[in-house]
């Protein structure tokens, strides 16, 4: 059986919608993290399927370099975290709020 | 012989010179060095007058017009023909004048070397004194209108800084001596006034202010006597070498035949070739009239405004009435000031400039009347009050004021040489008078000094005046020798035979006989007044030798008193001497003393540069009047106050008391001159100033118009302007959008609450909403 472009993008918006409502619900900053990370790779999926949809191979690359900056930013933002739980000995992100207006 | 003239800057440059280096160096050359500068300067321009007088000699009398060099023109407008030179004019009136300024001039500069000696102010005096000589010289020395008034002005000056002098005396003295420079100026300005007017009206009538202009026969009368070649060998020479176009001119004059052709008159010169004295005679015979805008005058009215102006300033400069009040008071000056500045030249430069214009006062007859009858009521009123004077100084400048009414009543009569012989031999003894009561008061002032050497040396008798003769007496033994110069001087100026007043007074009496005799009323006035002047003169100089020198010491001061150094005596001998022998400058033929000294030297002398000048007969029975009156004066004052009685027990004068004490009050008050003055000038002059003062500028224009007006209108227009169109418009604009800026702020940074998920909400939000957005137009598709 034959799984139709429907049913990817479906699955990618599913995740997309999963990843924000983490983005928007949780306190714990890995889970935040984690779902961005779930995110971004909703949109890879996206860009996957409708590359392979239309033959075209400017999707693939996209994911390339999508891949690529998810990676560098996982570097950056876990070492914040650490550096957060280091000095707040909690990484709720609630408490971090100390640049409020 | 020709480039002599050419000296002549030379003598006003010398004292210029000489005040250059007392101003600037003169603390530093001390006393002697100071003083002997401006002496010798003084001396150089005496020795370049005598050089000028004998090239006039040599050179027949005949005048020269010199062009300073360097200094160029004065005024030169070509577009208006206008033309004023800086030109000085050699003639034998000028240079009169100058033998009088610098020979008389260089004496009181040494004389003061001594007098002067311990005052502070040292080099500044002789400084004033060569500023002075300086603009008297300029003062005769000018051959026009305007550069006679550049001395006359100067002068004035001059004049008042030397009368001032002692503006910082103790004790008051200091502002009475300059309050007495101030008047003696504010009085001169009145006569200066008419000086310009009549130079204002000169100019408009003759467009010319030169007194004769190169190449121009000054008197056509004396040309006329004068024959064949004598004649035109004058008028060669009378052309200056820098009027080469007239030297052509005389040259073909004399034709080509060998024949000598005399320029005996002016005929042959344009108008405007020629000074106002010659275009006067020319136009006179023309009977020109002069116009004034809309009004025409006749030339003879117009001659008698401008004499009649000219007056004004002679009865300023030369202290005549009205005008004589400042003289007396001038006296404040140092002694050898009041001798050079107001006794022997400057007050007589009102007779020089009439003499000068004596071609206008001929014509003038109603201005000659007046100023016959002014100078003789001046000349007996001063002499009556100077009969009742304590001040040894005040005696002599209400004589002067009394001889220089005789000087100028001579030149009303028409007796202009007799004018200046008197001005002359005027100089010389007054001089010499000046001169010996500043040696009186100096010795006074030293046996004050000694009397009162131990009290720390310093005025403690406040009561005490070194010129108030009441302190004087028997000052003959001593001071012998001033004693001695003195009693000259007071008898050459009384008029006794033979000194120099003698002659000088005949000649003005006798010129007043003639006047007279001619069918004039003023000659018989003028020779009436100064008959009995002559008598007053004698009167109260006696007096004063008599209460001077007779008798015995009234003060302590006198007990003590000692004669003068040398350098003060000195100069005295020499001014008796020409107080002496100075009356046969110009001797009538009496007694053959004309054969010794010549007859009528002065006036041959005078007669070439003066048209009206001629000699005086001489008339015994006039000049035996003149000498009993004399005479018959000084033995009344003998009698008055001769011996012990010259001042009474309770120290006012014999004559104070009495039949004649009216008489005496009324000369001791002066005749209340200063009073009148007071209440027609002085008082309506000083309200005018407070009403200007004190009820106009202050009250009216600083009290109302800038306080009330301008000052509360401004304060109230700045009142509205700071409070509510500052405070309230413009500040409040300026915090009304501060405010709200702060207001929209405060409730816009609620929106940073720091939360990252809300801030990830509205991030998500904002996509969704431009997502929107950019579908709609796909739907409406």
């Amino acid at each position: 059986m034959e799984i139709g472009i429907g049913a990817y993008v479906v699955l990618s918006a599913v995740l997309f919608t999963l990843g924000a409502l983490g983005v928007m619900l949780r306190r714990n900053a890995i889970i935040v993290f984690m779902s961005v990370e779930l995110m971004l790779n909703a949109a890879n999926l996206a860009f996957v399927a409708f590359a392979r949809q239309f033959n075209d191979v400017n999707g693939h690359l996209f994911v390339f370099f999508v891949i690529t900056v998810a990676a560098a930013e996982v570097g950056i933002g876990l070492a914040l975290i650490v550096a957060i739980f280091r000095t707040k000995k909690s990484i709720n992100i609630d408490s971090m709020n100390q640049l409020k207006g | 012989m020709e480039s002599i003239p050419r000296i002549v800057p030379l003598v006003v440059v010398f004292p210029i010179i000489g005040l250059i280096i007392n101003l600037f160096w003169g603390r530093r050359l001390g006393e002697k060095g100071a003083g002997w500068v401006a002496s010798v300067a003084a001396l150089l321009s005496f020795a370049m007058s005598l050089a000028l007088a004998g090239y006039l000699v040599s050179n027949n009398f005949q005048a020269a017009i010199v062009n300073p060099p360097l200094i160029g023109e004065w005024i030169h407008i070509a577009s208006a023909n206008v033309n004023i030179p800086w030109q000085m004019r050699v003639d034998t009136l000028s240079v009169t004048m100058l033998l009088v300024v610098t020979g008389v001039g260089s004496i009181i500069h040494i004389y003061a070397i001594g007098y002067m000696h311990g005052d502070e102010r040292f080099a500044r005096f002789f400084a004033y004194l060569n500023l002075f000589l300086a603009f008297m010289l300029i003062l005769v020395l000018g051959n026009n209108f305007l550069m006679m008034f550049v001395g006359w002005e100067g002068v004035g000056l001059s004049s008042f800084l030397l009368i001032g002098f002692w503006f910082d005396k103790a004790k008051g003295e200091g502002l009475k001596n300059s309050n007495a420079a101030k008047k003696a100026f504010i009085v001169n300005r009145v006569g200066d006034f008419g000086v310009l007017m009549s130079i204002f009206l000169m100019f408009w009538t003759f467009s010319t202010l030169d007194f004769f202009k190169p190449g121009e026969v000054v008197n056509t009368h004396l040309a006329e006597v004068s024959h064949g070649e004598e004649a035109a060998a004058e008028e060669a020479e009378a052309a200056t070498p820098e009027d080469e176009s007239h030297d052509a001119e005389a040259a073909a004059a004399e034709g080509e035949h060998g024949e000598v052709v005399a320029l005996t008159s002016n005929d042959h010169l344009e108008l405007s070739e020629m000074g106002v004295f010659g275009q006067a005679e020319r136009m006179l015979e023309d009977n020109q009239d002069v116009t004034f805008g809309p009004i025409t005058l006749s030339l003879k009215t117009t001659i008698t405004l401008i004499t009649l102006f000219m007056l004004l300033g002679v009865t300023g400069k030369s202290a005549q009435i009205p005008l004589f009040v400042w003289l007396p008071d001038a006296m404040a000056g140092p002694t050898p000031v009041s001798a050079l500045i107001h006794a022997a030249t400057m007050v007589t430069a009102g007779v020089y400039i009439m003499t000068r214009s004596n071609v206008l006062f001929v014509e003038a007859s109603f201005t000659s009347f007046l100023v016959a009858i002014i100078g003789a009521g001046t000349a007996i009123m001063a002499g009556y009050i100077a009969i009742a004077q304590w001040d040894i100084k005040r005696v002599l400048a209400y004589s002067t004021i009394s001889q220089l009414g005789f000087m100028v009543a001579a030149v009303g009569v028409g007796a202009y040489s007799a004018a200046m012989f008197h001005l002359v031999t005027h100089a010389f003894f007054k001089a010499l008078l000046f001169l010996g009561s500043g040696s009186v008061i100096h010795g006074m002032e030293h046996g004050h000094h000694h009397v009162h050497e131990d009290e720390h040396g310093a005025d403690h008798d406040d009561d005490f005046d070194p010129q108030d003769m009441r302190f004087m007496g028997g000052l003959i033994t001593k001071m012998p020798l001033t004693y001695l110069a003195y009693i000259i001087g007071t008898l050459a100026l009384a008029g006794i035979f033979p000194l120099a007043g003698f002659w000088s007074k005949d000649e003005i009496l006798a010129d007043a006989f003639t006047h007279g005799s001619d069918g004039h009323a003023d000659g018989w006035i003028v020779l009436v007044l100064l008959l009995l002047a002559a008598g007053f003169t004698a009167f109260y100089m006696w007096r004063q030798v008599e209460m001077v020198f007779h008798g015995k010491p009234r003060s302590e001061a006198a007990a003590h008193a000692s004669e003068s150094p040398v350098i003060m005596t000195g100069p005295l001998m020499a001014l008796a001497f020409l107080s002496i022998v100075g009356g046969f400058l110009n001797t009538p033929s009496i007694l053959g003393l004309d054969q010794i000294f010549g007859l009528h030297r002065m006036t041959t002398w005078l007669e070439q540069s003066v048209v009206n000048a001629h000699a005086g007969e001489f008339q015994p029975l006039i000049a035996i009047i003149a000498l009993g009156l004399a005479l018959g004066a000084i033995a009344v004052a003998r009698s008055v106050y001769g011996g012990e009685k010259a001042v009474t027990e309770d120290g006012s004068d014999p004559l104070a008391k009495g039949a004649t004490a009216g008489l005496w009050q009324m000369a001791h008050t002066r005749l209340h001159w200063d009073e009148f003055y007071d209440a027609i000038a002085v008082r309506p002059y000083n309200a005018t100033a407070y009403f200007l003062a004190n009820i106009v500028d202050w009250e009216f224009l600083h009290d109302y118009i800038h306080n009330a007006i301008i000052g509360r209108g401004f304060k109230g227009l700045g009142d509205v302007l700071s409070k509510p169109v500052d405070l309230g418009i413009i500040d409040g604009v300026v915090n009304g959008v501060g405010s709200v800026i702060r207001r929209l702020a405060d409730w816009m940074r609620q929106s940073q609450s720091g939360y990252v998920r809300l801030y990830a909400i509205s991030f998500l939000l904002g996509v969704v909403l431009v997502l929107i957005i950019l579908l709609i137009p796909m739907i409406n598709q």
